[in-house]
Order: C-alpha cells, then sequence, then structure tokens
C-alpha cells in the first residue's frame, strides 16, 4: 500500500510547437514535501497549471488520492473542481484580490468549504448568519496562524511583498486542503522573510496535516524543508532524489550553471 | 516624477500638436459663396491655450495618481468623515427614516411634471442597481442592457394587448421574461470576457432591438405599442394626478426592495465570490467557485431587476417603441454606473440622480447632452476612476481582538 497523495505520469503539455512539460512522471508522498526545481522557464510553473485545471494536458495522467479514498483521475477537470478535491495552490505571479480587504482574501477561501446561497443570501435566515459568522471567525484564525491579522481590514494590494505571499497561502489553507501546492513562495522575500517563512510552512505541514509540492529557486529553503526532490529543465525531468543527491548531481549543476562548468 | 517645468514642455509640445491638427478647420475658414477664404489667426492662439492648460492638468494629474502620493481617493478624508458618521449606531437608522419620508412626501408637494422627472430618474436607479451587479460586482462588461429593459417593458405590453393580462401580474412575469432572456442570452456570450464581452453584449443588444422593430405581428414594429393601462389600486384606476403620484411611490417602493435584494447579495458568501471574480478570475476559480455557475447567476438577476424596470417604464408612459431600447440607453445606464461609482450602490442612486434630473432641468443644452456626458466620462476615468462614490469594502470586527481602525 503506498502512502501517495499525488501521482503523475507521462504528463505533456504542448503549445502549438513548444512542449512545456515534456514527459514528466512525479510523485507526491503523504505528509512530505516534494520539490520541484529548474531554471527559468523549465516548465514549473506550466506543470502546475496542468495539475490545477488552469491547462488541460495533452496527454498523460493525473491522480489525485485524497487520504483513505480512492484515486480520481484528475486530467482536464476544472480548477473549482480540482480545488473540491483537496489541492489547494497558490501563484508564482500573485494573484491575490486586490480591491477586497486581507480578511475578504481569506474568505473566499472559505468558499469551497461553505453553502449558502444566492436566496439564503437574500433570506438571511439563521443558519445563513451562522454561516456567515463563521466564515469570519475561521478566516481571522487562519490569519492569525500566518501573522497577519493585524492587517484583517486593509486592502490586500496595500500588503507589504512578503506579506502578499503569505496571505496567497493563508488564502489556500483556508480551502482545507491536503496538498499544498507552492509556486516560488519566497520569491522576493529577504533572507529573514525566507527562514521565518520555513518556519512557518513547517508549522502549517504540521499542524494542518499536510502534504506539500512546492516550485522554488532559493536552495536554502528548499535543502531546509524538502523530503524529496525533482529537477526539470526545458520541459523535461532532468534528476530527482534527496535535496543531498541532486546539489551534487553534475547534470544538475550544468542545467542551472551552463556548459562551462 | 516630473517637474513642472517638464510637465509644461509636454504641455507645449502638445499645444502645437493641437494646434497643427486643427488647423484645417479652426484657423482657415472657407466661404463658399463668396469664394473667399478668411484666416482667424486668433484661433491659434485660444487652441493653443485651451490644449496646454489641458494638458498641463492632465499629465500632471497622472503624474500624481502614479506616485500615488497625494490623490489617494480610498482615504480621502471626506469619505473617512462620512463612514465614521455613519457607522455610529443609530445615525444610518435616523438617516434613512428621515430620507425615506422624505422621498414619500414628494409627490404631494410637487408638481405632477416633477414627479414625473423623478419617476424617470428612479426607473433609472433600478436599471443601475441591475448593471451594476454585472459590471460593478461581477466586472463584466455588458453594453446591450437595454434589451432586457426592453423585454420586460414588451412583455407587459404584448400580454396586455393580447390577453389584457395587468400590471401586477406583468411585473413578475416580465422579471421572469427577462431573466430567461439572460439565460438564453448569457449561455454562449459569458464564455467571452473583457472587450468580446463587451462587444458581443452590443451586438445581442442591437440584435433584439432590430427583431422588435421589424415584427410587426408581435411586437407592432417601429410604430410601437400605445394605450398600455397604468397600475391600478386593487382595481381601482386613478386619474392623472394619482396614478402619477401611485406610479411614483411603486417606483419608489421597487427601488427600496432593490436595494435591499442588492444589499444583502453583496455582502454574502455568493456576492463576495462574484467580487472576487472582478479582482481575478483565474485566482477565483481556484479558490473552489465556478466562474460559468456565477457569472450565470450574475446574468440572470440583474436582466430580471431590468424586466422588472421594463414593465415599469411601459406602466409610466404607456407607449413603448423601439427606440426607448438604443444601444444609447445602455450606454446611459453604464454612464450612471461608472459616473456614480461601480459597485457602490449609494454611488449608483447618485449617478442616476445626476444624468436623468440634470439634463432635464437644463433643456436648454438638450442637444449637448450627449456631448456634456462625454466629457464628464473623461474627466472622470482621469480624475476618478473608481467613480464618484468608491466603493468602500466592509470593515469585519472580530470578537474579543481589537481592530485596528
Ligand atoms: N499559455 C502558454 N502558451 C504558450 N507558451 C507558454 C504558455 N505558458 C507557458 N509557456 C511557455 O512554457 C515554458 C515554460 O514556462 P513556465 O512558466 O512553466 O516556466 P517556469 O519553470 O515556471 O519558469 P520560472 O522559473 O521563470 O517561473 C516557457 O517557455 C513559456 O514561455
Ligand atoms: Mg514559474
Amino acid at each position: 500500500m503506498s502512502n501517495k497523495v499525488l501521482e503523475i505520469n507521462n504528463l505533456l503539455m504542448q503549445f502549438g510547437g513548444l512542449k512545456a512539460v515534456n514527459d514528466v512522471s512525479l510523485d507526491v508522498h503523504k505528509s512530505e514535501i516534494t520539490a520541484l526545481i529548474g531554471p527559468n522557464g523549465a516548465g514549473k510553473t506550466t506543470f502546475f497549471n496542468c495539475l490545477t485545471g488552469v491547462y488541460t494536458p495533452t496527454s498523460g495522467d493525473i491522480n489525485i488520492i485524497p487520504p483513505g479514498k480512492k484515486p480520481i483521475r484528475a486530467n482536464g477537470k476544472k480548477p473549482n473542481k480540482v480545488t473540491e478535491l483537496g489541492l489547494a495552490r497558490t501563484f508564482q505571479n500573485i494573484r491575490l484580490f486586490q480591491e477586497m480587504t486581507v480578511l475578504e482574501n481569506v474568505m473566499i477561501g472559505r468558499h469551497a468549504v461553505t453553502k449558502a446561497n444566492i436566496f439564503n443570501a437574500i433570506i438571511n435566515g439563521k443558519s445563513t448568519r451562522e454561516e456567515e459568522q463563521k466564515i469570519i471567525h475561521d478566516s481571522y484564525e487562519i490569519l492569525k496562524k500566518l501573522d497577519l491579522h493585524t492587517f484583517s481590514n486593509e486592502f490586500a494590494s496595500n500588503l507589504p511583498y512578503g506579506a502578499q505571499r503569505l496571505l496567497e497561502i493563508a488564502r489556500a489553507l483556508a480551502t482545507e486542503p491536503f496538498l499544498l501546492l507552492l509556486d516560488e513562495p519566497a520569491a522576493g522575500m529577504n533572507p529573514q522573510e525566507t527562514i521565518s517563512l520555513i518556519g512557518t510552512i513547517e508549522k502549517l505541514k504540521a499542524e494542518h496535516d499536510l502534504s506539500i509540492l512546492l516550485i522554488e529557486h532559493d536552495m536554502h529553503l528548499v535543502m531546509n524543508l524538502s523530503d524529496r526532490c525533482y529537477v526539470m529543465d526545458y520541459g523535461k525531468l532532468i534528476a530527482k532524489g534527496t535535496p543531498n543527491a541532486i546539489a551534487n548531481n553534475p547534470v544538475v549543476i550544468k542545467a542551472y550553471l551552463g556548459e562551462d562548468f | 516624477m516630473m517637474n513642472r517645468v517638464e510637465i509644461l514642455k509636454k504641455s507645449a509640445i502638445n499645444a502645437v500638436i493641437g494646434i497643427l491638427l486643427t488647423f484645417p478647420i479652426t484657423v482657415i475658414k472657407v466661404n463658399t459663396i463668396d469664394q473667399e477664404i478668411t484666416w482667424r489667426w486668433y484661433m491659434m492662439g485660444l487652441v493653443g491655450a485651451v490644449v496646454l492648460i489641458i494638458s498641463f492638468f492632465w499629465i500632471r494629474q497622472q503624474e500624481r495618481q502614479n506616485s500615488g502620493s497625494t490623490f489617494k481617493f480610498n482615504e480621502s478624508k471626506l469619505g473617512l468623515k462620512y463612514h465614521s458618521i455613519m457607522s455610529k449606531p443609530g445615525v444610518t437608522k435616523s438617516v434613512l427614516g428621515s430620507a425615506v419620508l422624505l422621498i414619500v412626501l414628494i409627490p404631494f408637494i410637487t408638481t405632477p411634471y416633477t414627479t414625473s422627472i423623478i419617476t424617470s430618474a428612479l426607473i433609472y436607479i433600478i436599471l443601475g442597481l441591475g448593471l451594476n451587479i454585472v459590471v460593478g460586482l461581477g466586472g463584466l462588461l455588458n453594453l446591450g442592457y437595454a434589451a432586457f429593459f426592453g423585454v420586460g417593458a414588451y412583455t407587459y405590453a404584448i400580454l396586455n394587448m393580447n390577453f389584457g393580462v395587468g400590471f401586477w401580474l406583468a411585473l413578475p412575469l416580465g422579471g421572469i421574461a427577462s431573466a430567461l432572456f439572460g439565460a438564453i442570452v448569457g449561455l454562449p456570450v459569458l464564455r467571452l470576457k473583457g472587450d468580446y464581452l463587451a462587444i458581443v453584449t452590443l451586438g445581442f443588444g442591437e440584435m433584439t432591438r432590430i427583431f422588435t422593430e421589424n415584427s410587426d405581428k408581435l411586437t407592432r414594429g417601429a410604430s410601437g405599442i400605445a394605450n398600455i393601462p397604468k397600475p391600478t389600486f386593487f382595481g381601482h384606476a386613478f386619474g392623472y394626478f394619482g396614478s402619477t403620484r401611485y406610479i411614483y411611490l411603486i417606483a419608489v417602493a421597487l427601488v427600496i426592495i432593490i436595494i435591499f435584494i442588492v444589499w444583502r447579495m453583496e455582502n454574502s458568501r455568493v456576492g463576495r465570490s462574484w467580487v472576487a471574480m472582478r479582482e481575478d478570475d483565474i485566482a477565483c476559480e481556484s479558490m473552489g467557485i465556478d466562474l460559468t455557475q456565477s457569472k450565470m447567476t450574475l446574468f440572470i438577476i440583474s436582466s430580471a431587476i431590468a424586466g422588472v424596470a421594463g414593465v415599469l417604464f411601459a406602466a409610466k408612459n404607456t407607449f413603448i417603441n423601439p427606440q426607448s431600447f438604443t444601444v444609447w440607453e445602455s450606454i446611459m445606464i453604464l454612464c450612471i454606473v461608472v459616473l456614480g461609482g461601480k459597485g457602490s450602490v449609494r454611488g449608483v442612486i447618485l449617478g442616476a440622480l445626476i444624468l436623468i434630473l440634470l439634463p432635464e432641468y437644463l433643456r436648454a443644452f438638450q442637444q449637448y447632452r450627449m456631448l456634456i456626458f462625454g466629457f464628464l466620462l473623461i474627466v472622470m476615468m482621469v480624475f476618478r476612476p473608481g467613480g464618484i462614490i468608491q466603493n468602500v469594502r466592509k470593515i469585519y470586527k472580530i470578537e474579543g481582538e481589537p481592530t485596528n481602525e
């Protein structure tokens, strides 16, 4: 019995003549942090977009395995359906709801796990009001975990850059995922912020029993956090293994630093 | 950040370009009868000066907005003051209460002419509120909104003409018919985004009008349908004065009901998801929100509101023809929303009052109406892109936690 939560076989994503993701197979194991690294343009974000339904892959299999349940083939499922299955993601190029407050951003994340429809909204009965209060309360608790609660009523666009990245994580967490996909969570953060981010990710992982797939350029973060590491270059998987093995792998060093080294 | 001299330089260049571009129509005046050419050199100075001044303020304004230093409307003092006063307990209620009282009294203290104009404004407030749901909250640009208005009006007119259906039955039926029409149009159209959606809705709007103009049997074509009855009060029909007042009061009631519904929707789980869709549709979908379903809901609700406004419009005017539902009407409603403030109920009300009442009272400037609107919109876009009353997000208070306000 394997303990995988995500199993991807021979994924291909083709844009015209460009194979942005070319025959990539990757597994994420339960309660582990798997890192996906690679030079710019390697196809990492495209890979995420295939998993989360933003793109429909050209071919290959994406199997999502919610803990204790049967695998579900997720190819071509719409992003909202993928989220309902228990995958949540952050975006490399921050995509917050800029003109909504920080709290509201997280409240949107609660959408997937709440029910009130438009008629409930107009009638605004007891259960609807209770649900709304619960959304506010739960969202605030999530903000607290990421130490963002003091910004609750600020517009998301007014947050400092590092805090915006954290808010992306908070919002994803609000959907109650078992698998969290983080696309370069440390991009644009200074070294202190990165160190504190490492602590935060570890804490969230433990508290929410998360499995994490993470794209990152910051090797320090990858070395510190990940249990397994995959390396992509020009759409292809060129290596996989433990972070230490990857760091000393000549093929990987060549891909990162060029032929001359 | 440019300094004044640089801005002045840029403006001077603009002025020269302006002079050159308008030279043939401003400076040269050809008198075809006498076959003479007059050179109005003074026009050159005039054009230059106007362009210089406008572009100076324009560029300066844009610079300020880009640097974000001085012109942050979200934090404007007046706005903050307004919100701090309104948020005091009891203030909102008493202000609303006296406002409603005053509004109800209007038809009894003014002339039927005034009452009738204000009723028109109220109908546009309803339309503005309806369009605001799609444009302001959902961020979907609908340029064919007048068609949904028309469907409501024609539903009443046709049902009455053929089956003698009265106003009160037609009111919900008009809403339903328009909602159905919205669903049918929405199904193909809502796959599109942004500009494409705007163009296609514009097309659908015009198609609907042209269909109405050409189906003589059903709609009596371009000549329209006359003698549409005014609403009755439990079977009792009013005279001229009475019915003007009565329709006014019905319009007020509908506006209040619709504001209430919009307000409830706005502050709900579903309403929030619409705003999220406006802000970023990809992120919104990744939060588990079904975009197709959200868009359809938005579109249908907003169509239904237009339909209700249409029935009211038909009853008020007792005569409708396709000319009341042209693309100009759609643009007018859009102006109300954009001018007043996208996403803000108060803004839409203000926008409707300004755009409908001002021209009525300034009849002397009737032929410049569109010109003034255009100018107003451009000025708004430059100086206050969020509308007169900016949409402010709700402040949530968390129990047992200090707020940082
Ligand atoms: N929608 C698209 N259409 C066409 N080409 C695309 C599309 N999306 C991505 N690509 C291409 O796919 C390749 C991989 O891009 P991707 O963004 O996945 O790289 P990445 O590994 O995330 O890089 P980075 O580290 O810079 O984020 C690039 O060459 C990119 O131009
Ligand atoms: Mg990327």
